[in-house]
């Protein structure tokens, strides 16, 4: 390592935070075209399952808890469980699958 | 709702993004040590940063003494979903809020702060966003440090799992609108079979996670808007949760 390691971390903090304060300040007042309206309407839920799978399958120390905690999760998700709950019996269910599998 | 329990709802809805930070950010400590950063420099980049992938790719960046350029342009590629995610979370707020609430927010817009964030019914009042921000953001933090300090002390069995925690959180955000909704549960399916497609497909799979996430994003978002562009304010429902 040569350079100097303050400076490093300066220069990724000030670019990241461009990117993410740029355009929630520059894009103050709510969009009317109905097209760019409703496109960033449906980017959270494109990007959270692109982001999702199949990443998650990936996580874990076998395929196949990744499986059983990716399931788990959406059948606790479509029963209406909040966040936590949903990420915790995620994450128990992969922990056991592992104990009998790994 | 008052403000009060506006930030305790917040504080609540950051405590799984608290534990998934807690594993992810866990390994990070023990990789930036093992790469030869210290301590104190891994916790001080995770508390400026908040980037899973891009603190990743800096300690290669960093330990390779390549530029402060590069580095800059490493962060910009692997960065630059969250200008697609501000653009989006620009419209819950309201547009006469005092401008330092965007500033300020902006900082801790992470992929799993986005999440939350814009799975809140209505507009955002601030005070949400920063009980989501401090009781989210400070895992990210804490397990840098006990991650550089301790190394690998945490069983791995208790990290494997801890692993899925973020992705578990994702998918509680994401099913339930899809429950409401059918259209957004085609268009979420859709996303993810291409996502898989652009993981495994010759040539495809050699574009790096960051620009999958904007290609896929912006055409699978476009295509929904114009098959099905959202007519009042009622749609927006599928929202809530």
């Amino acid at each position: 390592m040569n350079g100097n390691i303050i400076i490093y971390i300066a220069v990724m903090a000030i670019t990241t935070y461009l990117i993410r304060m740029l355009p929630l300040v520059l894009i103050r007042n709510e969009i009317t075209n109905k097209y760019i309206k409703s496109f960033l309407y449906y980017v959270p839920f494109v990007t959270l399952a692109v982001m999702v799978f199949p990443a998650i399958l990936y996580e874990t120390d076998s395929i196949y808890s990744a499986i059983i905690g990716f399931v788990f999760a959406i059948v606790f998700a479509f029963f209406g469980n909040n966040l936590i709950t949903v990420s915790l019996i995620a994450c128990a269910s992969v922990f056991l699958a592992e104990l009998i599998i790994v | 709702m008052k403000s009060n329990s506006l930030f305790i709802k917040g504080v609540k809805d950051g405590i799984p993004i608290f534990l998934g930070y807690l594993a992810v950010s866990f390994t990070f400590g023990i990789s930036a040590v093992a790469n030869g950063i210290s301590t104190q420099s891994a916790v001080f980049m995770s508390a400026l940063n908040f980037t899973s992938a891009g603190q990743f790719a800096a300690i290669s960046v960093i330990t390779k003494s390549l530029s402060y350029f590069e580095l800059a342009i490493t962060q910009f590629i692997i960065n630059l979903r969250y200008c697609l995610m501000s653009s989006a979370l620009s419209q819950k707020f309201e547009s006469k809020m005092p401008k330092i609430h965007r500033f300020l927010i902006s900082f801790g817009n992470t992929d799993e702060v986005f999440g939350v964030l814009s799975s809140f019914d209505g507009k955002l009042p601030p005070v949400y966003c920063y009980g989501v921000l401090l009781g989210g953001l400070p895992g990210w933090v804490i397990g840098t440090l006990l991650g550089a300090v301790l190394g690998n002390v945490l069983p791995h069995r208790l990290l494997s799992a801890l692993g899925v925690a973020l992705y578990g959180m994702f998918i509680a955000i994401i099913v339930p609108p899809a429950r409401k909704n059918k259209f957004i549960a085609v268009i979420i399916l859709i996303a993810m079979i291409c996502s898989a497609v652009f993981s495994y497909m010759p040539i495809l799979k050699s574009i790096s996670s960051g620009f999958r996430i904007i290609i896929l994003t912006v055409i699978i978002s476009a295509f929904a808007a114009v098959i099905r562009p959202i007519e009042d304010k009622k749609e927006e429902n599928g929202n809530e949760r």
